[in-house]
């Protein structure tokens, strides 16, 4: 193997609506991108094992003004994610929108710089409003916010 | 950067243990309240009531203001373990999300040659 290290995750909140997520990986910014970009790769690593979620579908039409839809089954009930493609520069710049939200768009850029040979990462969530910072799906918060979620929930 | 604390969980936790206060959360919930009005609600004295205040001001849970004479009670939701709490689970994801991305950009380079 070429490496064994495993490059380390960045990963800072930089402003009320703002969340930059920043990764070497060791390949060339174009396999990155594709990786990112063709539907057969792209559903083998976005969606987190542990999450339990199963990617059922997963459309991508990847050129700007083109839609992408990820549909999911959990526990029975499906689930979808969808959105439009922003930006789309071949290996190097990625932007779409992610639609599925009450509160308003997200708006993900993703930047591919390759340095000699590896490719630098930078992912950046930009927010409609705090609101949907704090509804952000990540799903994996600890154990005691959700037994307050639940306490409040009903509460709207 | 936020620092993830065991501490503020721990307060949190024990903020949570106690019935009454989990019915103050939750009469938080509907209004904001002046200790007053939460001490008449839940048949208790100032005293008692400010204790209980205190308890989920300092873990994060309840926000006071105090206004002329009167202080009056919200909820604090948004408090730093919930914003580390966000920080810690986009760290998880995208790990994840990393360690299996190496994988496919693996077999990516491995086809090329």
């Amino acid at each position: 193997m070429e490496q064994s290290i495993v490059n380390e995750t960045k990963i800072e909140k930089i402003s009320e609506l703002e969340l930059v997520v920043t990764r070497t990986i060791n390949a060339p910014a174009r396999l990155v991108f594709d990786a990112f970009t063709r539907a057969e790769l792209f559903r083998r690593w976005w969606v987190p094992k542990s999450y339990g979620l199963n990617l059922v579908s997963c459309e991508m039409d990847v050129r700007a003004g083109g839609e992408y839809r990820l549909g999911f089954l959990h526990e029975g009930a499906t689930m979808e994610f969808f959105g439009t493609y922003v930006e789309v520069t071949p290996d190097s710049r990625l932007v779409w929108t992610n639609d599925e939200g009450d509160a308003g768009q997200t708006v993900t850029t993703v930047t591919f710089e390759e340095i000699d040979g590896k490719t630098r990462l930078k992912v950046l969530d930009r927010y409609p409003s705090s609101e949907a910072v704090d509804t952000g799906s990540t799903g994996a918060m600890p154990e005691v916010l959700n037994q307050l979620e639940e306490l409040l929930g009903s509460l709207g | 950067m936020v620092q993830y604390s065991q501490a503020n969980f721990d307060a949190t936790f024990g903020a949570l243990s106690d019935a009454t206060r989990r019915g103050i959360l939750e009469q938080l919930g509907l209004a904001d309240a002046s200790i007053t009005a939460l001490a008449e609600r839940f048949h208790m004295t100032l005293t008692g009531m400010k204790k209980h205040v205190g308890v989920l001001e300092q873990a994060g849970l309840v926000t006071t203001e105090k206004v002329g004479r009167v202080r009056t009670c919200k909820l604090g939701l948004r408090h730093l373990e919930e914003e580390a709490a966000w920080i810690e689970g986009h760290r998880k994801l995208w790990t994840e999300r990393f360690n299996e991305l190496d994988i496919v950009v693996e077999e990516l380079k491995l086809k090329e040659r």
